[in-house]
């Protein structure tokens, strides 16, 4: 799944923001912007993006998928790195495609893949940040969930290695890490059951290290886990991990 | 229709003491194979890469190994059979029992006759036919289905085999203490193998170019199985076939640690064919049917990867949705993910009663990261929903897509629809008939929504910039 060719790497970007920052967590999209102008990077927002048609993908209706997939491809067409602030839709673009196209191999698609970050494998394995110049005020125990769709990028490392630079920032691993939250898209609410004890399981062990902070990379996993435990009464903060990575900076 | 998928109704249903039973035992497998692996190997990952292409290999060139493996297997003295499919199987097994005049027999732990139910086919043929197994031997006696490829009773606990064994006679009392039911179960295997004709047994692998059948257990069961009997048949599906001996050095090294945590299971024969000059021990007779029952027409379609697999249950035990639904839920001899990929397909012309399975996972690949033979499990899970949609399988809760792909291809429709989303902070979504919306918020809030926010943000930072 990971890309094994050479993606570009530039101070001038395309941002995907992904249709649940659109819909919900504007924010994430807006530190995504925040932080990658901080590390000298001009950041191109195309208006006409929609969503990179994994929801339709994954329920076998890759007519609808494909058309999606098209769209996304024709928005963010050219040479410039495309930057997502979501495991998940950069796997789509690496992996989902790859495997939708098989039959119909197309210029705009293949150029996708070869060009889409998710953005903390960018700042970390693109731009070479090893460290980040941020800071807690206190002692902060970070729980990080390193999303399914990044079992195999570069991502999960990076987040770890810039999270740990933060001054007063630990990462505490947490049990079962390598189990799924349970949301996978439409999975959460055609197997309901299945999905909420999925993501019980995941906030009792990340409840066992007693985190300060959840840390994701993927809001989709955030908000369902967040959505379970405010209905059972034990939220954990979190945040996307840009939104880390703005709110420590030190200016 | 319900809006729920057959599988999450399954797992609502199962008692908590299965569930536990069956968690327990799952993540316990998960937690032993990574640290056997990790601790033996420095990139076990490599060694899954290569096993994966050595059975890759072996399924391209499948007609030249089965053609070498049969030669080599007359040569040494076996009768080699095959079979198309499941009834084929069965009347060539009952076949070679009656020329032998079998009227008893004991069986191992193999997967295939699970697929083909001999079991049953036999008892109404009027053969007895007892498990050796010790989990199978409990499954025959509950009249149950195992759950797991390699831990059948995985959803029992030791209370319920006690209170089986006393029920069914096996012991005068009951008492669930481990160590005494596998006692007891020896006694009474012990009078079955003395008393049986003939032995059945699966394959783990077969190589073809000695024709030398492998089999592993922990209990020694196949030995003893065969130690007193005049004929062995080994039904064998024909993906089992190695190209060389040397190649078992990987397989079996992968096996048992990815099954069991492992470095190798305690008992591995290897058979080189039936009683002969040089050969003084086991059967005199080896009877060797090669099962297709629907691989070949698999190993032609795009989901070949499956036939890699060497049931060693891996994937049932990290997948997140098993260790909640149990292998029952998946209706079938296979649970888990391999079970959901193989399950559809060798069903054939009844696809369509299958096509759910594919879609029991959150797609997490937990199954492809663990996988000895690196089977890309959610690609073919993934591939089996697009060919459920492309037939037109109705789907349970399946939210129709071509209004998302109208909408995600037409920017300006978008724009109005995120913005709009926003209306939904204001009403009474809880009681809103939409399934979707229900099921989500039947045990979870959903967030605010802030349509068209990054938008506005991001034109006017961008003025300002």
């Amino acid at each position: 799944m990971s890309a094994t060719h050479a993606r570009p790497v530039g101070k001038r970007v395309l941002l995907m923001g992904t249709c649940l920052c659109d819909a919900f967590f504007d924010d994430v999209a807006r530190a995504t912007v925040e932080v990658l102008e901080h590390l000298g990077v001009e950041v191109l927002y195309p208006e006409d993006q929609t969503c990179c048609g994994q929801p339709a993908f994954n329920t076998g209706d890759w007519d609808a998928s494909r058309q999606v997939a098209r769209h996304c491809a024709r928005v963010f067409v050219g040479d410039l790195p495309v930057i997502v602030p979501s495991g998940s839709c950069a796997a789509m673009h690496l992996h989902g495609n790859r495997l939708q196209f098989e039959q119909e191999p197309d210029d705009d698609i293949a150029s996708l893949a070869a060009r889409t970050w998710e953005v903390v494998d960018f700042i970390h394995n693109g731009l070479g940040v090893t460290r980040w110049p941020g800071r807690f005020d206190t002692p902060t125990r970070i729980a990080f969930h390193r999303s399914c769709h990044c079992r195999d990028t570069g991502t999960g490392a990076a987040a770890r290695a810039l999270l740990s630079s933060i001054a007063h920032a630990e990462v505490v691993p947490f049990g079962q890490a390598e189990q799924c939250c349970g949301f996978g898209g439409t999975f959460a609410v055609t197997f309901p059951h299945i999905s909420a004890q999925m993501g019980s399981l995941k906030i009792d062990h990340i409840r066992d290290i007693q985190p300060d902070l959840l840390a994701g990379v993927d809001m989709s996993c955030l908000m369902h886990l967040d959505g379970l435990a405010a209905a059972q009464g034990r939220r954990v903060p979190h945040k996307h991990v840009v939104q880390i990575l703005r709110d420590t900076l030190i200016s | 229709m319900s809006s729920v998928q057959p599988i999450d109704l399954y797992a609502r249903r199962i008692s908590d003491e299965k569930q536990l039973s069956v968690m327990d035992g799952t993540s316990t497998g998960t937690d032993k194979r990574y640290r056997i692996l990790h601790a033996d190997y420095p990139d076990p990952d490599a060694l899954r890469r290569l096993a994966g292409a050595i059975k890759d290999h072996t399924l391209q060139h499948l007609d030249t190994y089965l053609d070498a493996a049969d030669r080599a297997l007359t040569a040494n003295g076996a009768q080699v059979h095959y079979a198309a499919d499941a009834a084929d199987a069965r009347s060539v097994i009952l076949a070679i029992l009656r020329g032998h005049g079998v009227t008893r027999l004991t069986k191992s732990k193999s997967m295939a006759a699970e697929e083909i139910h001999l079991n049953r086919f036999l008892m109404d043929n009027g053969i007895e036919c007892t498990e050796s197994d010790l989990g199978e031997f409990i499954v025959q006696l509950d009249d149950d289905e195992p759950s797991h490829i390699v831990k059948p009773i995985i959803h029992k606990n030791r209370r319920e085999i006690a209170t089986t064994f006393q029920r069914e006679g096996v012991a005068d009392d009951y008492n669930d203490d481990p160590e005494t039911i596998t006692r007891r179960a020896r006694v009474h295997l012990r009078g079955k193998y003395l008393a049986a004709g003939a032995c059945i047994t699966g394959a783990n692998f077969v190589c073809a170019d000695s024709g030398r059948l492998v089999l592993v257990t922990n209990e020694g069961n196949t030995r003893f199985g065969m130690a007193p009997v005049p004929v062995h048949i080994a039904l064998v599906g024909i993906e089992k076939l190695v190209p060389r001996e040397c190649d078992l050095a990987v397989f079996l090294n992968l096996l048992g640690r990815s099954a069991t945590g492992q470095q190798l299971t305690v008992y591995t024969e290897f058979i080189a064919g039936p009683r002969a000059a040089g050969r003084p021990d086991g059967p005199e007779h080896m009877h060797v049917v090669f099962l297709d029952n629907g691989r070949s027409d698999i190993l032609a379609s795009d989901c070949r990867e499956i036939l890699r697999c060497i049931r060693c249950g891996a994937c049932q035990n990290v997948c997140p949705v098993y260790r909640q639904a149990s292998g029952h839920a998946y209706r079938s001899t296979y649970g888990g993910p391999v079970g959901a990929v193989l399950t559809p397909l060798l069903a054939g012309a009844d696809f369509a009663t299958y096509a759910d399975l594919p879609k029991a996972s959150s797609l997490c690949g937990a199954c492809r990261e663990v996988c000895p033979v690196d089977i890309p499990i959610p690609d073919l899970l993934l591939r089996l929903r697009h060919q459920a949609h492309r037939e037109a399988v109705p789907s349970p809760g399946a939210v129709p897509m071509s209004p998302f792909a109208k909408l995600a291809t037409s920017p300006s429709l978008w724009r109005t629809a995120m913005t709009m989303s926003k209306a939904m902070n204001h009403l009474p979504v809880q009681v809103a008939p939409i399934a979707p919306l229900r099921n989500w918020l039947g045990s979870r809030t959903l967030p605010e929504s802030r349509g068209g926010e990054f938008r506005k943000w991001i034109k006017r930072h961008s003025n300002h910039s």
